[in-house]
């Protein structure tokens, strides 16, 4: 039956994607690197013959997922398709030809079968350790932030490139997780390549290249589709950041012209002198995402739901860096784009883009012992831990939605998860004393932003550690939208009151604590419109205060806490008029 | 307690839509299934069991045995219909279940939902304490705190109290002093603490397990005690045991203590089933497929023996996905659930992509073929239009089912869309939900490090004979099993359930500095505890069998696989024999070595007391005979992807033909067995229906 045709091909669709999430679990069981195992800070790809994105795994981050897309091309050029055998597998962390720091490194695998190459599977895993500074914002040149690894075989016909591990080996801090995590990434290859030879076997194909021309075309129709059903026009947005040492801003022109849409990032600062730069890979993932997001949510990621959006931004701007700049707290920018390319969106399609929020994670990396700490600090401190190094990944608040609250203390627009508390303290000498919502910190609106949270970290008997700072909207609040209110900018300080800086190495001395609050997102809507009762539930679990309440939202609540329906009207009906 | 021979003994299932009873009484079965009485499930209970015991000509003091499983503590927990419960806990970490891991279930979706926490803000208070990793403590408990937190917890309401302390896996000094401390001032509460109900560490999980425990608590413990104290007005002489999501059973006892521990009970038994004919028929290995109206349930069977797991997720919010429910540490067989069943809805999105499910229609308004509203196409209005279902002898010939509506609401919803036929649509909708089941049982194969191909397919449950065919060939399975009483499977089931119970706890210990004193006297702890569990249950003088398995995994690494230990206290040489164990584990699971980069380390430990599974031949009294002629339809093939004459044979009627090759559908009361061309089906002696392939499915397209 000829018009089975198209059920089979949407039925080998579902089965690649399918198959790479698998090829997905398999890291995230094998890995040894905590980001990995328990945050699922990865992504897992299947490419055809020419490089192109066919399907990817669902579990995984967006920035990943997107810049390794963009990625394989480069590896396809330096080692051609015709010349590579089985047992073969090639790897880099080249930020700007992967993923825009060198802690993601990308592993690439063809798969064969026939006596031919007939696609290649791709992951990209975030390694806690690749030497140098580590993951933090203070290098001034790449050469500092770690070891680079050009594109180069991993294996050779299934042996091991010993040279090239025992180059790693000696370079960073913990050999044992970084060579695990290879292997882990090797194996994970192995298992997509497994299931995409037999999912051709079972359908009867030779390769995926026409599947995979299906596949792209479809997702970059439907996205064309949506992008036509929105108003043509330019929408501009500028978005303020915290930056380094002085403020950055981003800037976007969006062009939506029938079913083409384009952003420009010209006008956006210049690149930092720190290492918080983005390459340009990294600022198409997250942009790409953020659209995505609004326009074919649906549409699962590949090579055609990427390439429809026109990206461009300035070379030597803080979004499209060159050598030697540095970049390894990319992050910290590139993950606001979502939010500012929302206020773009917003413009063409208000009622469904939600309110800024937190935006970056918090991501505090610490560092303990003698060797982590300023040196006036080690020789007077009574106690000092061993050398450690960890990451741990928080989150603030996201925005308000169109028919919902923002969500309170969930990564958005990063897809990875924190650690257990228990976990990290049976691994490290540090101490988690608080990790609770940060209460009044998501903006008034008639759907409220989410709440950030307050974590409070110290060391084992009060030891001096450093913290390697890469937190922003400390300056500026996410931003409410369509009349709700900002939400709470973070703060960064230690528990006695001595404020710290967002960004960069700081010690933290002898005796004292971390404490991080983090920004909750902005309200959607104007707060009065917010119905009572739900106004009353959120003072009854301490999220808003009674004065909260009545200032921002115009609800009175009696002594016994029900709300006073008739006050409530006059208290609402005051506001509304004040504000006209 | 008689010997197990001679026992009369009934099970009996509470699930969402039926209640199931089975009766076995010397080699002989009777079942009723009844409609479940929401308001108050006892009722349909006392019902079913009525039934069978006059069906068995039997005085209701001659059953020796009852094994209960219930949906009970799952609808609670769905339904947000459970006890008023606050939680204590350490100060600074009021929000852990409500943060959970800071995740989205989904990337893109800008409007998902996460799970609302069982246990509100407003009833979660902190008091002074802290331990560190060690069990050392940091801060002493603050017992004026929680002197100074009674008021509150009054007036909240509380009818149940969690206690979840960080740390308190290793040390649950803590939370025993604070348990104490409540018990002895509000008798009435039912006290649920987090050392007791899942002492493992992981906060999150640890913590929404224990709120779990305490919100379904007092709801289980009242209907026990209703159910027990109806039955014994009615003149029942028993001994009840309880079905666990572990697949053993428990006295009713412990079952109030751990009610946490009953969720999922109902597959739990379903998968029994599964074991029990695998055991019969000698299968090893095998996958148990449980599809019913809205759900297909999938569980590995290896060695006989379901698969376990310890981790386990109940009332997803967002489309059955992973992370979108609240975790639960305790012990279950391992089972994907996904949103596929005869109910599933059909559509096509916004990229032309033919979808099904996970949405169901339910049974009411139920697919459009029932005529009561539906206009939405579902899996049996498929199944309808490629004639695989007879629209006039459905249910045993009690509803006649509305082709017309079915051919309409394919045509609406995806035939036109996609420019098909209604009948290349209808094929389309069973292929996309086999499709997702297929996906979904390899994907929960993968975690596992284990093939799914290899394997032999039991299939029961309402829909799953209709696509057990299809599945298989996407599975690269040859042999499939559709057991007799499928439609009251886990009813059965648990009259085959061992008596068992499993205690698990967090023990670190890294090999290379094994302390071998350490871990004897933690097993040995744990198997006097099992051991005093399981007892409860058993016959003075039955055999008890102990498993122990430790959680392993490399240095570094963060996720643990189960390895079998032997049995007795270690030696000396303790150390290099775990790691030769788990070397060859994690070889088997991931094909790879990596011990010259990484020395191993225990986790945790399980200890497993268990009896054998009871397994008597059982002989079916109570089969319906189909009304239904033999003759023949025509209907669409899967394996041919062509309409074909499909042979039409009652399931009774099967012994007396001798093997027969497809295409087929062998009809029984509720539902039929489609036997696609490239298979052949016999009844085998034991009554359960055997298809073998006889050809292997062509590629779907010549390449």
């Amino acid at each position: 039956m000829q018009e089975l045709e198209l059920l089979r091909k949407q039925l080998i669709w579902s089965r690649l994607i399918s198959a790479i999430e698998e090829q997905a679990q398999t890291v995230i069981r094998t890995a040894f690197s905590q980001s990995v195992r328990e945050c699922g800070d990865l992504s897992a790809g299947v490419f055809n013959r020419r490089g192109d994105m066919v399907a990817q795994a669902v579990t995984g981050t967006p920035g990943h997922v997107n810049a390794m897309a963009i990625c394989i091309k480069h590896f396809i050029e330096k080692f051609p398709i015709d010349e590579m055998k089985p047992g073969d597998v090639y790897c880099t962390n080249d930020p700007w030809l992967s993923v825009g720091h060198y802690h993601d490194v990308t592993v690439v695998t063809p798969a064969f079968y026939k006596g031919r190459l007939v696609g290649l599977l791709a992951n990209t895993c975030h390694i806690v350790d690749m030497g140098g500074r580590g993951f933090g914002p203070d290098s001034r040149q790449v050469y500092e932030e770690g070891i680079n690894i050009p594109i180069m075989h991993l294996a050779r016909e299934g042996m091991v490139n010993e040279d090239l591990m025992g180059l790693l080996r000696t370079n960073v801090r913990n050999a044992r997780d970084m060579e695990g995590d290879f292997y882990a990434m090797m194996t994970c290859n192995d298992e997509g390549a497994r299931r995409l030879v037999s999912i051709l076997e079972e359908f009867g194909f030779d390769d995926i290249e026409e599947i995979g021309d299906y596949i792209i075309e479809q997702s970059r129709n439907s996205i064309r589709d949506a992008i036509r059903a929105l108003p043509d026009g330019v929408y501009d947005n500028e978005t303020e950041l915290d930056g380094f040492s002085e403020p950055i801003c981003l800037k976007a022109r969006m062009t939506i012209a029938g079913d083409r849409l384009s952003i420009d990032y010209d006008g956006t600062s210049e690149a930092s002198l720190f290492g918080i730069n983005v390459v340009m890979n990294f600022c198409i993932a997250y942009t790409v995402f953020g659209v995505n997001c609004i326009v074919g949510s649906e549409v699962p990621c590949n090579a055609g739901s990427i390439d429809v959006v026109d990206v461009r931004a300035p070379l030597g701007s803080i979004l499209n860096v060159e050598r030697p700049m540095p970049v390894s707290a990319r992050h910290v920018i590139g993950q606001m784009l979502p939010d500012l390319i929302f206020g773009c969106l917003a413009q063409a399609a208000p009622s469904k883009v939600p309110a800024e929020g937190a935006g970056a994670m918090w991501n505090p990396m610490f560092r303990g012992g003698k060797t982590a700490v300023d040196p006036e600090v080690a020789a007077t401190s009574p106690v000092l831990t061993r050398n450690f190094d960890v990451i741990t990944f928080n989150t603030g608040g996201t925005g308000g939605r169109p028919t919902l609250d923002g969500m309170s203390t969930t990564a958005f627009p990063s897809g990875v998860r924190t650690p257990p508390v228990e976990a990290i303290e049976a691994d490290y000498p540090l101490i988690v004393w608080r990790k609770e919502f940060r209460e009044s910190s998501g903006g008034a609106g008639e759907f409220r932003g989410g709440l950030g949270q307050v974590l409070e970290f110290g060391c084992e008997d009060g030891a001096p550690f450093s913290i390697a700072a890469m937190f922003d909207r400390t300056w500026q609040a996410p931003k409410g939208r369509h009349g709700g209110h900002d939400g709470a900018a973070g703060i960064v300080r230690t528990d006695t009151g001595m404020p710290l800086k967002s960004k960069g190495r700081q010690t933290v001395p002898y005796g004292q604590k971390l404490v991080l609050e983090m920004p909750g997102g902005g309200g959607f809507g104007d707060p009065t419109a917010r119905d009572p009762e739900l106004v009353r539930q959120d003072v009854l679990d301490d999220l808003i205060t009674a004065e909260t309440a009545l200032n921002a939202y115009g609800v009175v609540l009696t002594a016994d806490m029900r709300v006073d329906a008739a006050a409530t009207l006059v208290q609402r009906s005051q506001m509304r008029r004040a504000e006209e | 307690m008689k010997n197990v021979g001679t026992q009369v003994r009934v099970g009996i299932d509470i699930g969402g839509t039926f209640t199931d009873v089975a009766l076995e009484k010397e080699g002989t079965r009777y079942t009723a299934k009844i409609l479940t009485t929401k308001n108050n499930p006892v009722n349909a209970c006392m019902q079913g069991i009525g039934r069978v015991v006059r069906e068995a000509g039997i005085a209701p003091g001659d059953i020796d045995v009852i094994v209960h499983g219930t949906t009970l503590a799952t609808n609670a927990v769905i339904e947000r219909k459970g006890a008023v419960t606050s939680l204590v806990t350490t100060e600074g970490f009021r929000d852990v279940i409500e943060i959970g891991t800071e995740g989205r279930p989904e990337q893109y979706d800008v409007n998902i939902l996460k799970p609302e926490p069982l246990v509100p803000r407003r009833r979660r208070f902190t008091v002074s304490e802290r331990l560190n990793s060690a069990g050392a403590v940091l801060h002493p408990l603050d017992t004026a705190k929680l002197e100074a937190l009674l008021p509150a917890l009054d007036a909240a309401g509380t009818e149940a109290l969690a206690i979840c302390f960080l740390h308190a896996y290793v040390n649950p000094a803590h939370e025993v002093a604070a348990r104490d401390f409540f018990a002895a001032r509000r008798p009435d509460w039912l006290i649920s603490i987090s050392s007791d109900i899942s002492p493992e560490f992981r906060e999150f999980e640890r913590f929404s397990t224990t709120c779990t425990n305490a919100y379904v608590q007092p709801q289980v413990s009242r209907y026990l005690a209703e159910f027990q104290e109806r039955l014994k007005a009615a003149g029942y002489r028993y001994e009840m045991l309880m079905m666990l999501s572990s697949g053993g059973l428990t006295t009713v006892q412990t079952a109030r203590e751990f009610p946490v521990r009953l969720i999922e009970s109902g597959p739990a038994g379903g998968a029994i089933f599964a074991c029990d004919v695998a055991r019969r028929l000698g299968i090893a290995q095998a996958v148990s497929f449980d599809m019913g109206g809205t759900t297909a349930k999938i569980c590995l069977i290896n060695d006989y023996k379901a698969q376990s797991s310890r981790r386990f997720e109940v009332a997803r919010v967002y489309r059955f996905r992973k992370d979108s429910g609240l975790p639960l540490r305790i012990p279950v067989i391992d089972m994907v659930e996904i949103g596929a069943g005869g109910g599933s809805i059909a559509g096509v999105d916004g990229l032309g992509r033919l979808t099904v499910g996970p949405e169901s229609a339910g049974s009411a308004p139920g697919p459009a073929c029932y005529g009561l509203g539906g206009t939405e196409p579902t899996v049996t209005d498929a199944n309808l239009a490629l004639g695989r279902i007879d629209p006039v002898g459905f249910a045993g010939g009690s509803m006649q089912l509305d082709t017309d509506a079915t051919e309409a609401a394919l045509m609406k919803s995806v035939a036109t869309p996609l420019g098909m036929s209604t009948r290349a649509a209808a094929y389309g909708v069973t292929e996309m939900v086999c499709e997702n089941m297929a996906s979904a049982a390899r994907v929960h194969a993968i975690e596992s490090g284990k093939n799914v191909d290899d394997r032999v397919l039991i299939a029961f449950g309402g829909a799953a004979p209709l696509h057990v065919c299809q599945l298989a060939d996407k599975l690269g399975i040859d042999r499939i099993i559709v057991p007799e009483n499928a439609g009251v499977g886990s009813a059965v089931g648990f009259l085959r359930a061992p008596v068992s119970y499993e205690v698990v706890q967090t023990h670190y210990q890294q090999l290379d500095a094994f302390d071998v004193e350490a871990a004897n006297t933690a097993l040995e702890q744990m198997e006097r505890q099992a051991e005093a569990h399981a007892k409860l249950g058993t016959e003075a003088g039955a055999t008890l069998k102990c498993r122990r398995i430790a959680y392993m995994r490399y240095r570094g690494q963060g996720h643990e696989i189960p390895v079998r230990l032997p049995d007795g206290a270690f030696g000396a040489d303790a150390a290099t024999q775990l790691q030769e164990l788990f070397d060859a584990e994690y070889n088997i699971v991931f094909g790879r070595n990596i011990g010259n980069i990484a020395s191993g380390e225990i986790v945790s430990l399980a200890v497993t007391v268990t009896t054998e599974p009871y397994a008597d031949v059982v002989a079916d009294a109570s089969g319906g005979v189909d009304t239904i002629a033999h003759g023949t339809r025509r209907a669409f093939d899967s394996a041919s992807e062509t309409e074909m004459e499909f042979s039409i044979v009652p399931r009774d009627a099967l012994p007396h033909l001798g093997p027969l090759a497809g295409p087929a559908a062998i009809t029984e009361k509720e539902t039929s067995v489609v036997v696609s061309s490239v298979f052949e089906a016999r009844v085998l002696e034991s009554g359960d229906i055997d298809l073998r392939r006889i050809a292997k499915r062509a590629p779907a397209r010549e390449a």
